[in-house]
């Protein structure tokens, strides 16, 4: 095959190196003097997440303290990640309450699907995202951590208020 | 019309520092031992606070807010990263050749700090002893001195890059002292008319010819232009940074360095970029004169006017030394081939076009009978007026006529059509190529 060359025939203004740094120049400098910045000032300024934000789990409770949950299984059922481990207990009157309930928050993909699943209300995935910890020990959230969380709590996706409104 | 007359108006000079004879003795020393502190503090300080302005030149540029955390808007950035770098693990590699491992940021910080020495950076500081001229050493070689000592410089980079046993290393150490080299003689070249104009190789008579005869950047307009791209070129900076060259050669030569000797690498590289800018100032835009207010760059010295011209000189390299990086933060860089054409095909040839016209027409104006300080109508500088229009035609004529793709080639540059044939027919007797039956 010959050697094919492509001549293009420019005109000077797309060939002249002169005037397409001064071009360049131009524009730097009117974004010195003249920013857009979109950074933000993260630990002072915080970024306003979505009401259907799904972070890091928080148990509700009742009006005496005490986790809503009921035990019932679905949300370790319903776990794609199958990061929920629940022990079911009951007390004297029949009332079941979790012995153990722990949410492998590493596991979790956080899906929203024990929020979802949940008859009660108790398990809700929260609006909150600095979970920083020293160990990966820290990142299994036991009942009373759920429970002692305060940050609001994922507004899930109702079908007939498609857009939250 | 004969050189013998040139040098005498260089004698002429010599009594620009009058009436106060010169300081001497003991005082002298004094005076030079504190300049000397105070010069390298300066220096220092500047280069710790040029990295903080680049960043944040660079972030503006690129609409970020750049180092802000440390202290009152990130006024302390530089200190937390010096201290880093004192900190930080000195590595050396298993190949690497140690003598000259270390022996190289050393080669390379010292001729960065010590070219400032010999630029008059105010006017002449009166004192009870004599007055001092405001340059640590008053050196009447002053610029072949600069020129002599920032050429060492690529020596540090060099070793750096063959005793790392780093093959990028040692291709930044190439490519550097290439570079140097060729930009180093346009430099030199371009530099001539400027010396040509004071009759004076100090940069103290440079600084006072400009008092005289008005700043040398407008009558040498692409002699300026051709010093400040060598600068670029000399001080590494991008557009030229090939020794650098992040995406293709990691960091170039000093890849292998590690905490503080990598800081003098860095240290070197904005010292160098302190004394270009400093040297653009001094040769082409009046040094430390002030302009329009003629009464302070000439004796009688007081205390007021050293000061005055001091803030004057800063200005001006602080105006330089935003280029540097307004250019850096805005330009690619060269790729091989288009460093080596800039430097050998445009600017050293034009370089010396311009010493021979440059020549030429102070030759004709002195033969006109046009002198240097000659004013017409008692304020027009005439023979300023007259070379600086010299240069505006020719710079229109070296941007418009070379720069059709010349200057730098593009990638798609214009090939003309014999030289297609040319490779065609080459394509066509080759017997590993079929021909194409077109």
């Amino acid at each position: 095959m010959a050697i094919q060359v492509k001549v293009l025939d420019r005109p000077l203004a797309q060939t002249s190196y002169v005037r397409a740094m001064l071009k360049g120049m131009a524009i730097t400098f009117k974004h010195l003097v003249d920013p857009h910045k979109k950074t933000v000032q993260y630990p002072e300024q915080k970024w306003d997440i979505s009401p259907r934000w799904r972070g890091t789990h928080r148990m509700l409770t009742d009006e005496n303290g005490k986790a809503k949950c009921v035990a019932c299984g679905l949300c370790p059922q319903i776990c794609p990640a199958n990061c929920i481990k629940l022990v079911p207990g009951e007390d004297e009157e029949g009332n079941r309450y979790p012995l153990v309930y722990e949410i492998d928050e590493f596991r979790c993909i956080f899906c929203g699907y024990c929020q979802e699943v949940c008859p009660e209300e108790a398990i809700h995935v929260g609006r909150h995202y600095e979970n920083a910890e020293y160990s990966r020990a820290g990142f299994v959230y036991d009942l009373e951590r759920l429970m002692a969380q305060t940050h609001p709590v994922c507004e899930m996706w109702d079908p007939a208020d498609p857009k939250g409104e | 019309m004969n050189p013998m007359l040139l040098l005498m108006q260089a004698n002429a000079f010599t009594h620009f520092y009058n009436p106060a004879a010169p300081i001497s003795g003991a005082p002298w020393l004094w005076f030079t031992i504190l300049k000397l502190l105070v010069v390298f503090t300066v220096i220092m300080v500047g280069v710790a606070y040029l990295t903080l302005a680049e960043r944040k030149i660079s972030a503006w540029i690129q609409d970020r807010y750049g180092p802000n955390r440390v202290g009152p808007q990130g006024l302390f950035q530089p200190l937390a990263d010096g201290l880093k770098n004192i900190m930080k693990e000195e590595t050396y590699p298993d190949g690497a050749y140690k003598p000259l491992f270390i022996l190289a940021p050393m080669m390379s910080f010292i001729p960065a700090l010590i070219t400032f020495a010999v630029i008059p950076f105010a006017a002449p500081l009166h004192t009870r002893w004599g007055y001092v001229t405001m340059s640590i050493a008053n050196a009447p070689i002053g610029f072949l001195y600069i020129l002599a000592i920032t050429s060492l410089g690529v020596y540090g980079i060099v070793l750096a890059g063959w005793s790392s046993n780093n093959k990028y290393s040692l291709l930044g150490g190439l490519r550097s002292s290439a570079q140097m080299v060729s930009y180093e003689v346009a430099m030199g070249m371009a530099t001539v008319a400027v010396l040509l104009l004071a009759g004076n190789v100090s940069l103290e008579g440079i600084v006072e010819q400009q008092v005289h005869s008005g700043w040398n950047a407008f009558p040498l307009l692409i002699g300026f232009f051709i010093f400040l791209v060598a600068a670029f070129a000399e001080t590494n900076r991008l557009p030229f940074d090939l020794p650098e060259a992040e995406s293709e050669l990691i960091a170039g030569y000093h890849t292998e360095y590690s905490a503080m000797k990598f800081s003098m690498f860095f240290i070197a590289e904005y010292s160098n970029m302190i004394t270009a800018s400093a040297l653009m100032t001094t040769l082409f835009f009046g040094g430390w004169s002030v302009p329009f207010w003629t009464s302070v760059n000439v004796a009688p010295w007081v205390w007021w006017k050293t000061l005055i011209t001091l803030i004057a000189f800063t200005i001006k390299v602080v105006f330089f030394l935003f280029l540097f990086m307004w250019v850096r933060w805005t330009l690619p860089r060269f790729r091989y081939d288009q460093l080596m054409g800039l430097g050998w095909k445009f600017m050293l040839p034009v370089a010396l076009g311009y010493i021979v016209i440059m020549s030429g027409a102070l030759l004709v104006l002195q033969a006109v009978g046009i002198a240097p300080d000659a004013r017409w109508l008692g304020f027009v500088p005439v023979y300023w007026a007259i070379l600086g229009i010299l240069n505006l035609v020719l710079a229109a004529l070296v941007f418009v006529v070379l720069d059709r793709g010349r200057i730098v080639s593009p990638a798609y540059s214009r090939i003309e059509a014999a030289r297609i044939a040319r490779l065609r027919a080459r394509s066509v007797r080759s017997a590993l190529t079929p021909v194409e039956g077109d």
